[in-house]
């Protein structure tokens, strides 16, 4: 039998009727069809279905959707706002961050709560945090140079975007 | 800028090209133009589709590893609430795979399984779990056959064969080639090094795992998504095996989450769900899970190999004499290729003037291996570049002078006659040993610390195509419209090493136009033209030609537009900062939607295509087929590691590379490739391994996967990673678009032979076998402290029949390219040997400058 879950995702009340054994990671990519967060395992190995729920990094494959009752989640799709991407994304696509993509949801909503709680973290404490999170492509350097051209720039960019924007 | 049009598929003209040559977007570091969509989640890969009425598909693999089937129950599946479709071998009587002379795989097993994975069944159903449970409920009644461990059980025991088609028994393929007098130059040679090495199969373990989604458009027509590095020769492997003509197939193949090989087969599940779509028309959809991803494989081979190589007395080698082994596991994939792959580049890097090399792949009961990052070559090279420190160590010559003395003269042919035209391995030895402080810290840093040097080469692009014929390897369309937009089109396949990028790139470069208004459409076979697909480092040297030639088309048709209208002589033309303006008076001019405009009006609708076509090799004997490419990539690196003496354990802080890229298209991207290869060597080197075990006697005594998990399958981490120190080497390859060589794959290969040198250098053990573990190196000191040889690796080579060794006279000793003793060659011709062929070689070249 479906239960019902409402919770709060990327700002806004959800609410649906979902199988009680299905994950965090289910019901938003199935159920509320935000495909951005990704899986590379679904045991809990790669870090590539993270979100934060209550702004705590947590990996959605591993939860079970009910835990998340009333609760706050956001997801890569609740990163950009106002129209505007996060000074991580922005940071991600100019240099090189971000290869095939996949792991790229996980470690972008990985690396905010990091600045969240640490707005200028040493490289150490960034390889740290991203240490769960999985990336085949890159070697990791990128990831780590986005991470902290982020934090250089603040909590919000002030660079003009729109069309024909083209980085840097 | 320049305005040569090329014309037909493969014309060349040659363009200088220097770095001084005016770009406004080639050679800039720029955001990727899918940078947006992969930060906001916005890329779509294949398990992203979801569509109305889609059903799920889930495979039922065998659980033994070599077996006949004797009965397949389905009727418990089927009778499940929610089971749309059950399939078995029955409904795949075709079979099909990636290499016209191995095509030995079906969808569904129809009557023996070869390894533990091999899919039996499919169900689909109305969500995957219904599909599991179901799944479940089929019965299957195997009769197990002798299982295949090893490439030894394979070799010594012809029967029962898991094929009944290769060379002999459970040999697929056996080569046997030789180019001069090999036995002669390494007789006469001062010093005989003969050494084995063995390689340990890995895997991609790309972070996306493999999925399709497959339906029937309104029309009728077929139609697949898939994460699929290939999407021509699926539409070929689709073809076949559902007996679907070809032109009513489309194959979408989505942005791949990681491919490095592993996505460049048709699979099994991409036939299934097809045909479950046209048979049930809805929407079917399959995600294999990360277990299945395993057995998928089509990875790194393990391969034994022994090098026998002569040298003289300052460090030249006068022969090179190679064997090698391939584990090939259960079915050919790309495995006559890998086979000749240990034994193709190594003439490309390194001046050897005479060299034999033997090749063997054998079938075992495990997952097929195949292609991954550098192809069958990262092993033999491990071997090569760790026997070059052991002779350096023993004539006591720095390891990089030795190298230098020897490296391939540019615009020369090899002894295998393969064609090196630019080669910075030069440039890239001085960078790194520069960068690295290498000649402070060889042989001079403390017990425990340790420096590692190793080269490499990789084909920008394979010179002949899987399917032999005479067409373009890769082709592009562009359209350009009143709008001022412009689409271009290509069959490429954007995996996350940038092709897009490359292909948006090079259009608004030539249009003088931002790569923003430039929209790529690519992968998908309906819409585009064939490319071969993403492997073999081809994408941005072949797709990269073929779009110049398309946009200059279309500059020439724009240029005699805005020429006769505004009465500017066509040569004093320009295209830049959307305008096409007189470079004498710039203001005279119109913007480029203006000019495209003009061009509309004077030709009627806009499109133009370019093609490209790989120049012919000169090899002409069996085999030669594999290694020939328009131009080659080179590496260099040094490794620095610190070895921990109570535990072995091996930690690596600082990696320094040099890579001969010809041009940066994009240096962020290009950066990007080395360091992302980098990595995965350092994966291959110290932890990561595709290893079999038996479950115990009293379960079933099958032949199983070790660890097929992500978190027992070791890869780096964030944390593991070494700082990486990258310097890219330019010098323009004519043959190369802007002068762009591959990235893509050559940056893996000289990782795990400097890792091992650098261990060498720390500790004074040689461990001959990748990974290099704790383990491996705790022995080896062990073993040289009670006085042995102070060394883990294989201690033997087993006996192969060989095949009669086709002879091949060297270049420079008057060959034709062609086998002396090939049956089919109109001439026999003394072949002139060792020292001699040293000499009759020096003579060519000097005549030749």
């Amino acid at each position: 039998m479906k239960l019902r879950l409402t919770l709060t995702v990327n700002g806004e009340p959800a609410e649906t009727l979902v199988d009680p054994d299905k994950t965090l990671l289910e019901v938003l990519r199935e159920d509320l069809q935000l495909t951005g967060t990704k899986h590379g395992c679904e045991l809990g190995e790669c870090g590539a279905c993270a979100v934060l729920v209550d702004g705590q990094p947590v990996l959605s494959c591993l939860m079970v959707s009910h835990e998340c009752e009333g609760r706050d989640v956001v997801t890569i799709e609740g990163l950009t706002q106002d129209g505007r991407l996060h000074p991580l994304q922005e940071c991600f696509a100019d240099l090189g961050a971000s290869q095939c993509g996949y792991c790229t949801p996980g470690i972008l909503i990985t690396a905010k709560a990091l600045l969240d709680r640490e707005p200028h973290p040493s490289r150490e404490l960034i390889k740290e945090a991203l240490s769960g999170n999985l990336c085949r492509c890159t070697g990791y350097q990128q990831i780590l140079d986005a991470v902290e051209a982020a934090a250089a720039c603040g909590p919000r960019s002030d660079r003009v975007q729109g069309p024909g924007f083209q980085g840097k | 800028m320049w305005s040569t049009v090329r014309q037909g598929p493969g014309s060349r003209v040659p363009r200088e090209i220097t770095m001084a040559t005016p770009t406004s977007v080639i050679g800039k570091p720029r955001r990727r133009v899918d940078g947006r969509a992969k930060v906001t989640g916005q890329t779509k890969f294949a398990d992203d589709i979801i569509l109305p009425r889609m059903l799920h598909c889930r495979l039922l693999r065998s659980t033994v590893p070599h077996a006949k089937i004797l009965s397949v129950d389905i009727s418990k599946a089927e009778a499940l609430d929610g089971v749309h479709l059950v399939l078995t071998g029955a409904q795949f009587p075709i079979a099909y795979g990636i290499l016209p002379v191995s095509h030995d795989e079906h969808a569904l097993c129809p009557d023996v399984v070869r390894f533990v994975g091999d899919p039996v069944a499919a169900v689909v159903a109305r969500d995957e779990a219904t599909a599991e449970l179901a799944v479940n409920l089929i019965d299957v009644k195997y009769e197990p056959l002798r299982t295949f461990a090893t490439p030894l059980d394979s070799l010594n025991y012809p029967e029962p064969r898991i094929h009944d088609y290769g060379d002999f028994g459970n040999v697929h393929k056996a080569v046997a080639l030789e180019f001069g007098e090999v036995d002669d130059a390494i007789g006469k040679a001062d010093h005989v090094f003969d050494d084995l090495f063995f390689f340990e199969g890995n895997t991609h373990l790309p972070l996306e795992q493999h999925a399709t989604v497959a339906t029937k458009d309104p029309d009728g027509k077929l139609v697949v998504h898939s994460s699929t590095q290939t999407p021509h020769y699926l539409h070929r492997a689709l073809a076949k095996a559902l007996s679907i003509p070809a032109a009513h197939i489309r194959v979408i193949a989505t942005p791949n989450g990681g491919g490095f090989g592993g996505k460049s087969d048709p699979f099994n599940h991409e036939v299934v769900v097809a045909y479950a779509a046209m048979r049930l028309d809805r929407p079917v959809k399959i995600c294999l899970n990360r277990e299945e991803v395993f057995y998928c494989h089509r990875g790194r081979h393990p391969v034994l190999m022994r090098f026998r190589t002569g040298v003289t007395k300052d460090g030249r080698i006068t022969g090179l004499d190679l064997q090698t082994l391939l584990d090939g596991g259960a079915y050919g994939s790309y495995g006559v290729a890998s086979t000749f792959y240990t034994g193709a580049l190594q003439t490309v890097t390194y001046d050897i003037p005479t060299y034999r090399f033997r090749g063997c792949r054998v079938f075992t009961n495990k997952p097929p291996c195949g292609p991954k990052r550098g192809h069958g070559t990262p092993q033999s090279r491990f071997g090569q570049e760790v026997q070059l420190d052991k002779i350096a160590e023993k004539l006591v010559i720095d390891p990089a002078d030795l190298r230098l003395n020897i490296v391939q003269p540019p615009d020369s042919l090899t002894a295998n006659f393969l064609h090196v035209r630019t080669i910075g391995l030069t440039d890239c030895i001085n960078t790194v040993v520069t960068r690295s402080g290498w000649r402070d810290k060889y042989r001079k840093l403390p017990h425990g610390r340790g420096v590692g040097l190793a080269c490499s080469s990789y084909l920008s692009g394979a010179g002949l195509p899987i399917n032999w014929n005479d067409l373009p390897h890769s082709g592009v369309q562009l359209k350009l419209d009143r709008s001022g937009g412009v689409t271009v089109f290509c069959g490429a396949t954007e995996i996350g090493q940038g092709s897009d990028d490359v292909l948006v790139g090079i259009v608004a470069e030539i249009l003088g136009i931002d790569p923003f208004d430039v929209r790529a459409v690519t992968g998908d076979t309906d819409l585009t033209p064939v490319d071969l697909g993403s492997y073999s480092s081809r994408v941005t040297l072949m797709m990269g030609n073929a779009a110049i030639q398309a946009a200059e088309r279309a500059r020439e048709l724009i240029a005699d537009a805005v020429s006769a209208k505004l009465d500017i002589p066509k040569d004093r033309l320009v295209f830049a900062d959307r305008r096409v303006f007189d470079t004498e008076d710039p203001n005279k001019g119109a913007t480029f939607q203006e000019a495209v405009c003009m061009a509309e009006a004077k030709f009627g609708t806009l499109g133009t295509t370019g093609s490209y076509r790989p120049p012919r090799s000169p090899a002409r004997f069996k085999g030669g087929g594999v290694g020939p490419s328009p131009t080659y990539s080179y590496t260099a690196a040094v490794v620095e590691v610190d070895v921990d003496l109570e535990t072995g354990w091996i930690t690596v802080p600082r990696v320094w590379i040099a890579h001969d890229i010809g041009r940066a298209l994009n240096p962020t991207l290009v950066r990007g490739q080395v360091e992302g290869g980098v990595y995965m060597g350092i994966g291959e080197a110290l932890m990561e391994e595709q290893v079999f075990r038996r479950l115990p006697a009293k379960l079933s005594h099958a032949l199983v996967h070790k660890f097929p998990s992500i978190l027992e399958y070791k890869s780096p981490t964030s944390l593991d990673m070494p700082e990486v120190i990258t310097d890219l080497i330019e010098h323009p390859d004519p043959a190369g678009p802007f002068g762009a060589k591959e990235v893509g794959q050559g940056p893996l290969l000289p990782i795990m032979p400097a890792v091992a040198n650098a261990v060498y250098d720390a500790v004074g053990v040689r461990i001959d076998s990748i990974p290099v573990t704790p383990e491996k190196i705790l022995r080896a000191l062990e073993a040289k402290a009670a006085g042995k040889a102070p060394r883990s690796g294989p201690s033997s080579f087993p006996d192969i029949p060989w095949p009669e060794t086709l002879r091949v006279t060297p270049p420079w000793a008057g060959g034709d390219g062609r086998a002396s003793n090939d049956p089919d060659r109109p001439t026999n011709r003394k072949v002139d040997a060792g020292v001699e062929a040293r000499a009759a070689k020096a003579a060519w070249e000097k005549s030749k400058s």
